[in-house]
């Protein structure tokens, strides 16, 4: 499938239409996420019980792949435990290593939008510099788990 | 048309296909494609007669020594400076204008002097700025631009006084074209006594700029962008303010005689070049210059106007586009930027190039510029000599699919 194809199907889907975008009432993690490259930003809120995200809110501005990711990103964490959601992070940062294949190991018996749409952005580690975009709610969601773990 | 489309084959690079298309190079403003003749060049240099310079009591070092102040003589021709010993190789425009900055600025401003920048600089020439401002006490002053995107002079002729000591302009805004009239703002400058820095790294590649009838107290610009080599550039001075400036590096080749306390300086322009200079570099600048010469400066920047002019016609036509510039090409170089409706324009250069164009987007390192066209980025088109129709054609063509990808319209 080509990158033209992907923007088509999956990443203006998830820019147009972002999902989990709304700030939450109350928050037990908040972060801050900011490209200065291209002044993407994204902000990142959770809620947690018993070691499980419950909501997750990622509001933010800038081009389509850092936005999309960070749509995509609500839906594959919500309802995760925190050390899925660090073994995601670890994999989607692997599968935009240029260097590195990976597998993405996702629940089988729910791959269905997490893991093509996770997959969709695989198309743009061509570009090293929108690399940074993609990984941007990734990053600024790691903190957000950092926060946690901290207090 | 203005008839350069046969130089296309002197470019190996244009040769290239992108992802099954041909490649259409459009940002030379950032840097320039290089001739079979200057790779050559230096190819042959590192061959024959590569030795490091002005040390050496041997023949190849004696010969590299040669070629490497011939590129010195090459360059001064080129803007008509009188004497090769006005033109310091630098690492690049950059590097240039941190040399004035700290070497001039440094030593010479005071606590209430203003340097006077304007609002299109690019971070190169306001950076250094700031630092020296910091370290000296000196303010930063900006001359803002028009609605149409021209230096506000009358604005600068007010901001003009006696505590202004530099008066920092660029030759062409890498992100808007706008090229304005150095020899007047000069003038004025001189009149209330200010050092005039002009940051030619847009300007040199694409017009005739002679030093004589500019005005500037420097000028400095960089080989890469002028279909030379990375790493090296030139700082071209008056005379007496190349004596009033400090060196900023110090090292080997710089010095006159080393004390185990205390040194003295070599003589100008070497005072400047501390270390190994960028020997090949100069011969490759050089070689770009005879190139550069035998195209015709005239003839380049008749060749940009053209193609400039043809382009913003046409991208006048694709909705929902804005052009960020002058509306003509008069007082305008071949530097286009653009947004496309709300599509950033990252996602715009990554559609751009699946169609082989090659633009660059983001704030172009004018960020303050950006705030005060109240976008976080654009799209950049710029083009050279090697330029043609057809890749505006094609740069039309590709946003015609980004428009609908993006159901833009």
């Amino acid at each position: 499938m080509s990158l033209e194809e992907l923007y088509r199907e999956v990443i203006l889907d998830h820019y147009r239409n972002p999902r989990h975008r709304k700030p939450l009432d109350r928050a037990d993690a908040h972060a801050e996420g900011v490209n200065p490259l291209c002044g993407d930003e994204v902000t990142v809120e959770l809620t947690v019980a018993d070691g499980t995200i419950t909501d997750v809110a990622a509001i933010g501005q800038g081009c389509s792949i850092s936005q999309s990711s960070a749509s995509m990103m609500t839906d594959a964490v919500l309802g995760k435990r925190i050390e899925e959601v660090r073994e995601l992070i670890h994999r989607f940062k692997a599968m935009m290593d240029i260097d590195r294949e990976v597998d993405l190991g996702l629940d089988p018996e729910r791959p269905g939008a997490v893991l093509g749409d996770l997959e969709a952005l695989q198309g743009v580690r061509r570009y090293p510099v929108r690399i940074k975009c993609a990984n941007l709610p990734w990053t600024t969601l790691q903190e957000a788990l950092d926060q946690l773990s901290d207090s | 048309m203005t008839g350069l489309e046969h130089l296309r084959a002197d470019f190996p690079v244009l040769r290239r296909e992108i992802g099954g298309k041909p490649v259409h190079f459009l940002d030379s403003a950032a840097s320039s494609q290089k001739p079979v003749s200057v790779l050559e060049a230096m190819d042959e240099f590192y061959r024959c007669c590569y030795a490091n310079v002005h040390r050496g009591a041997y023949t190849l070092s004696v010969e590299s020594t040669d070629r490497y102040e011939a590129a010195r003589t090459r360059v001064a021709s080129f803007i008509n400076a009188p004497d090769p010993d006005q033109v310091v190789f630098v690492r690049g425009a950059t590097s240039a204008l941190n040399l004035i900055a700290h070497g001039w600025g440094g030593t010479h401003l005071r606590a209430g002097d203003r340097i006077l920048l304007t609002e299109m600089e690019h971070h190169a020439n306001l950076v250094p700025w700031q630092m020296v401002a910091a370290r000296t006490g000196a303010r930063l002053d900006f001359i803002p631009l028009t609605p149409e995107y021209r230096l506000d002079l009358e604005v600068f002729e007010d901001k003009l006084d006696d505590d202004v000591a530099v008066v920092g302009v660029t030759g062409m805004s890498n992100v808007l074209g706008t090229i304005p009239p150095i020899p007047r703002i000069a003038e004025a400058a001189k009149g209330v006594g200010a050092l005039v820095v002009v940051d030619g790294a847009q300007l040199v590649p694409h017009q005739p700029v002679d030093v004589q009838s500019l005005g500037a107290d420097f000028l400095v610009f960089s080989a890469h962008k002028m279909l030379g080599p990375t790493g090296i550039g030139a700082l071209w001075g008056r005379p007496e303010r190349l004596e009033e400036m400090e060196p900023y590096e110090g090292g080997g080749e710089m010095i006159a005689d080393v004390q185990l306390h205390s040194s003295t300086w070599a003589a100008i322009p070497h005072r400047f070049e501390a270390g190994t200079p960028p020997i090949v570099e100069a011969v490759g600048f050089a070689a770009a210059i005879d190139y550069l010469e035998k195209v015709g400066m005239d003839q380049i920047a008749a060749h940009d106007a053209d193609l400039t002019g043809y382009a913003l016609d046409r991208l006048a036509q694709v909705p929902q586009l804005s052009v960020y510039g002058p509306a003509g090409v008069e007082g305008r170089g071949g530097v286009i930027s653009f947004t496309l409706a709300d599509v950033h324009p990252h996602d715009l250069a990554t559609i751009l190039d699946q169609h082989g164009v090659s633009v660059r987007a983001g704030h172009h390192c004018a960020k303050p510029l950006m705030r005060h066209l109240c976008v976080p980025a654009t799209a950049r088109a710029s083009f050279y000599l090697y330029n043609t129709r057809a890749d505006v054609d094609a740069l039309v063509a590709a946003l015609g699919t980004a428009s609908d990808l993006f159901g833009v319209g």
